[in-house]
């Protein structure tokens, strides 16, 4: 029980050491103006998050849009449609999948997205899509949000996929029976029987891969180009804050307040986290509730 | 009927078409790596540790990163477990339903999701006080951070799928809780455990951004908890760093090798779990 004990309090722990630490900095200037500032001049005192937190914010949207809709889709065919046979093979492949490390994903994204994207997506964006302004950029490389954005998405397709798929499988039989005896076709059972029935643990499974995107550091910063500037289009780069931490610390000890930057860079992570899951903890409870069942 | 008759076709088109873009898209990463890694791999690339020159295309190898991998992940792993093994029982056996193990099982839902380069911060931040520098130890220690969570969450589930008929009829039979645990939940447990333990495992040797500046990075084998050592997630990272074509095709040849490391884990653990599960009691 104490262990328990010892091993809940790590999490305030942890926030408090990060807090600690970047108090320094937190004490020379505001909260707000820090997250807002776009000027990020180390050698001048001046630390401002916005490049990076837009960066996160950017790669990480981009991940899951491209996610979420093939992800859940596969989940609900593996689940209602497929047969048995397919169900017990794709299971433990999904297992093997969500298992390889994330810079293996990283070397796929330089060599196969980056290229590719520097050499036919982005080109043919220019000419037919170049009046929707997130696809306008004059960054011919291929390294950007968009290869960060395609190696997350796949990184997160078996993390939500198996959560996803034990969840709506879990739905009673009878629901479904139920439907099909009123002449409802299979897709109509699924989008207001089960997928109604599911959508918590379903959001519960998309919280999952947010959590796993957001903080993902190596694979996102192999791929994204990490140049400090508000990215304005999808194929710009961005410098996420993972990515910031990640390339700094420990080396820009001797600037003074960097350290302290780079561990409220930690400790926004941590919070931005801890928000999330306790988001999805409320809304779990909400729907429970509404639904009418037991937490 | 005939527009839900539209629709039920053009969502089963589309979940195909997901189902070949999750499955293409995971099986091009596989070919990848395998035709990218497998030329520059030799029986000398895993059995010798870097040698000079190197990294501007020479003789050696990345035995460092090999075994300073297994290392790092076999420490944490252990580590993690001695910590996650009390917890889990807790949460099952002795807490059962108390608002303690509520908010440990909410506190370990945020800490699974917590990214690991904020754990590689906190580690190296903690080093620094106590005057540490990067080493095995170092990264032991953040990996296990990493890692206690997962196995935490792992047990937690394959503890809770006991029968509490199975429990009942110990303690009816006059044995305490401790014995219960000891000899009823645990054995009954193993496969699941063992699955759990493994997929921890896994997740500390692939894990690149925990280490980076607790582990720190070497040439030599590691020899002591209080030296530097190199890492397999590293390894890829810096070889593809360089300049040199032929460092960059070791790097694949690493990241070939970490994932043959990672699928050799799991296929183990599915063997395993399926050996144990014929002594299990349903």
């Amino acid at each position: 029980m104490w262990i328990s004990l010892g091993a809940t309090l790590l999490l305030p722990l942890m926030a408090w050491v990060l807090y600690l630490r970047s108090r320094p900095l937190l004490q020379t200037q505001d909260v707000v103006f820090l997250l807002t500032s776009a000027s990020w001049h180390p050698l001048q005192g001046k630390f401002g998050f916005a490049p990076f937190l837009m960066g996160t914010l950017w790669v990480t949207t981009t991940g899951m849009v491209l996610a979420i809709p093939p992800s859940i889709l596969t989940a609900v065919y593996l689940s209602e449609y497929a047969p048995a046979r397919v169900r017990s093979f794709s299971a433990p492949m999904i297992d093997l999948l969500a298992g390889i490390p994330s810079v293996v994903y990283g070397v796929w994204g330089v060599l196969a997205v980056v290229p590719y994207i520097g050499h036919t997506v982005m080109p043919w964006a220019q000419k037919y899509l170049y009046f929707i302004p997130i696809f306008q950029s004059d960054n011919p490389t291929g390294f950007g949000i968009l290869a960060g954005g395609i190696v997350l998405a796949v990184m997160v397709f078996p993390i939500i996929i198996a959560v996803a798929e034990n969840v709506i499988h879990a739905v009673p039989q009878g629901l479904r029976e139920a439907s099909l005896a009123l002449g409802a076709t299979r897709w109509q059972t699924t989008k207001h029987i089960v997928l109604r029935r599911a959508r918590s643990g379903v959001f519960a499974a998309v919280v999952l891969g947010f959590s796993r995107a957001f903080g993902e550091t190596m694979a996102v910063l192999m791929v994204v180009g990490n140049i400090v500037q508000m990215p304005g289009s999808v194929f710009d780069a961005a410098y996420p804050l993972t990515a910031l931490i990640a390339n700094n610390y420990g080396e820009m000890m001797s600037i003074p307040l960097y350290d302290s930057a780079l561990l409220g860079s930690a400790l926004l992570l941590l919070l931005v986290v801890l928000g999330f899951s306790l988001l999805s903890r409320v809304v779990l409870i909400r729907f429970a509730q509404s639904a009418g069942e037991p937490v | 009927m005939r527009s839900a008759q539209i629709e039920e076709r053009l969502f089963q088109a589309l979940m195909l078409l997901s189902v070949f873009i999750v499955a293409g898209s995971l099986f091009l990463i596989l070919l990848t790596i395998i035709l990218r890694g497998l030329p520059a791999l030799t029986v000398e690339m895993i059995t010798r540790p870097p040698e000079g020159g190197y990294y501007l295309g020479k003789e050696g190898g990345i035995l460092n990163a090999i075994l300073g991998s297994l290392y790092l992940a076999s420490g944490a792993t252990l580590l993690a477990l001695l910590l996650a093994l009390p917890i889990s029982i807790y949460l099952r056996i002795y807490g059962q339903r108390s608002r303690l193990s509520e908010i440990v099982r909410l506190a370990m839902d945020v800490l699974w999701g917590i990214p690991s380069i904020v754990y590689g911060a906190i580690a190296f931040t903690f080093m620094l006080w106590v005057g540490m520098r990067a080493s095995l130890l170092g990264g032991i220690l953040a990996l296990a951070m990493l890692e206690l969570p997962i196995l935490v969450r792992g047990m937690d589930e394959t503890l809770g799928s006991v029968p509490s008929a199975l429990k009942e009829a110990s303690y009816s039979l006059g044995a305490t809780r401790l014995e219960t645990t000891l000899r009823v939940v645990l054995r009954q447990s193993g496969p699941g455990l063992v699955t759990a333990v493994l997929l921890a495992f896994g997740r500390g040797i692939g894990d690149a951004a925990s280490v980076l500046f607790t582990a720190g990075y070497t040439d030599h084998l590691p020899y002591s908890l209080l030296r530097p050592v190199a890492s397999l997630p590293l390894a890829v990272f810096f070889q593809l760093a360089t300049p040199y074509p032929a460092v960059q095709e070791r790097a694949y040849t690493s990241a070939l090798v970490l994932t043959l490391i990672v699928l050799a884990i799991s296929l183990t653990s599915r063997y395993l779990s399926k050996g144990l599960l014929k002594h299990q009691i349903r």
